[in-house]
């Protein structure tokens, strides 16, 4: 029974015969599981919270960074610091104090994972890496559970309901990850800060749906976004006759080493596969200081290094190194950089096949010398 | 229509079709959109594949990707063995990962 408080706020919902008395006590009654309170988790669990979610299970191991808040709408610069889940429970009773909110600091594991995805009713993915969404999809079909998937890069985004019986999973799609590396993260590519609120609505929409029975899900249906054309395109997605996981005949039917699956083992290294040698901002200050002659080589995009750079480095964007080689000596030290590593490590990977040896790669990037080295550098 | 290759003993068709790429595709190739010149002989139906293999020789930039996009041939997913005829609209599709934790 509605209390007269939730009969007033969820008034214009009651009103809707495809809502009405019932499908409110179906919201009322439900238990989503939000894996990640990061771009897309915002806003799709501040409207979930809105409408009336019974249970919400938030599971996230950060806490708020400033550089989160161009984007994630559930915490507010006095969150800085806190941990995420803690400041989106406390966002989400402000919102709507029916709702019962499990904060967990964690990452979802293998040891977590099934039991979670087990107890809620659906799960919405708005995890950034490959390993998770891995790891949810599989735990998705083995629970017969539906996963409201969420992606964003840069002014694109995708949304879709993965792990139906009829439709397919993300396995069907992309059965294999892609190399590490090669798919640009948002924190590496960006990010437009209002796109995940477009994709999260997305997936909190669908979560409404499925929770109240109506309506045409996106099971199926791969709803793609281009904020910059300002275009939806829809596209058909069929289920893998032959998917090793939700086809008649799995040939996975447990959990995954999804670290190991989606090639970040611990000994992973570069793509040539050869050890890389690393060098902490500090030791890099160090040779600077004791005027040992080296290349900086950053691998970033101009805009990037618009924002800052080390002093005489010389820019060559990760993309343009194969045409841009011959501007680098073999002979040199070389010292490569990019924001946090990453790319930074792809590209001494790329010269190491190249035949050049005597290269570093600045652990951490350029943040981890504005944090170590030089407080007065901007950080993004 | 070029049917210089008289080794060929099947004349090669010729055509261009427009790819549309996306999320991280677009930058690789610096384009929303790119042109491919797919020749084949002209019995026998161009897959998907050989549209890839084309494909990857005319624009190095994206060739790398190739073994991990998806094709999307007229908004439906296709698979490697599927055939293409002039007019299908092809799209790319890259893995995504992110969202931003």
């Amino acid at each position: 029974m509605m209390t007269n408080e939730q009969v007033m706020r969820y008034g214009r919902h009651l009103i809707m015969p495809e809502v009405g008395v019932v499908g409110q006590e179906k919201l009322n009654a439900a238990k989503i599981l939000m894996v990640g309170a990061g771009g897309l988790g915002s806003p799709s669990a501040l409207y979930l919270a809105a409408s009336g979610i019974g249970e919400m299970t938030i599971i996230d191991p950060d806490v708020v960074d400033l550089s989160n808040l161009q984007r994630q709408i559930l915490h507010d610069t006095s969150s800085v610091g806190v941990p995420k889940v803690e400041s989106a429970k406390k966002r989400i009773h402000e919102v709507n104090p029916n709702v019962k909110v499990n904060a967990i600091q964690d990452q979802l594991s293998n040891e977590n994972v099934r039991q979670l995805v087990r107890e809620h009713d659906l799960v919405v993915d708005g995890t950034d890496n490959f390993q998770t969404r891995y790891m949810v999809n599989d735990a998705c079909i083995f629970e017969k559970k539906l996963n409201v998937y969420g992606s964003i890069f840069r002014f694109d985004g995708q949304s879709t309901v993965f792990c139906d019986p009829n439709g397919p999973c993300y396995r069907c799609l992309y059965p294999e990850p892609p190399p590490p590396g090669m798919v640009p993260s948002c924190a590496e590519g960006g990010v437009l800060g209002i796109l995940p609120g477009v994709v999260g609505v997305i997936q909190a929409t669908e979560a409404i749906k499925l929770i109240l029975g109506k309506g045409d899900p996106l099971i199926g249906r791969l709803m793609l976004y281009d904020a910059l054309a300002m275009k939806f395109r829809e596209l058909k997605i069929r289920k893998d006759p032959e998917c090793p996981v939700c086809s008649a005949h799995p040939t996975i039917t447990e959990l995954q080493n999804y670290e190991y699956f989606c090639g970040i083992a611990p000994e992973a290294n570069g793509e040539s596969g050869q050890a890389q040698e690393q060098i902490t901002a500090r030791q890099l200050k160090e040779m600077m200081e004791a005027g040992r002659r080296l290349t900086l080589l950053d691998v970033r995009e101009p805009q990037e290094w618009d924002i800052t750079h080390l002093p005489d480095a010389k820019l060559i964007p990760l993309n343009d190194l194969p045409d841009r080689m011959n501007e680098l000596d073999t002979a040199d030290d070389i010292v490569a950089y990019c924001h946090h590593g990453m790319r930074s490590a792809k590209a001494i990977g790329f010269l190491q096949k190249m035949g050049y040896k005597k290269l570093k790669n600045l652990a951490g990037g350029i943040d981890a010398w504005a944090v170590n080295v030089d407080p007065e550098m901007p950080r993004y | 229509m070029n049917h210089s290759n008289a080794s060929q003993v099947e004349p090669l068709k010729q055509i261009e079709m427009p790819v549309l790429l996306f999320a991280s595709l677009k930058d690789a190739a610096g384009s929303d959109q790119i042109m491919v010149r797919l020749s084949y002989p002209s019995a026998t139906p161009m897959t998907v594949q050989d549209f890839l293999a084309q494909c990857g020789q005319q624009y190095p930039a994206i060739a790398a990707w190739l073994p991990h996009v998806r094709v999307a041939v007229n908004c439906t997913y296709a698979d490697a063995q599927q055939t293409l005829t002039p007019g299908d609209e092809i799209a790319l599709l890259p893995p995504v990962s992110g969202g931003t934790l």
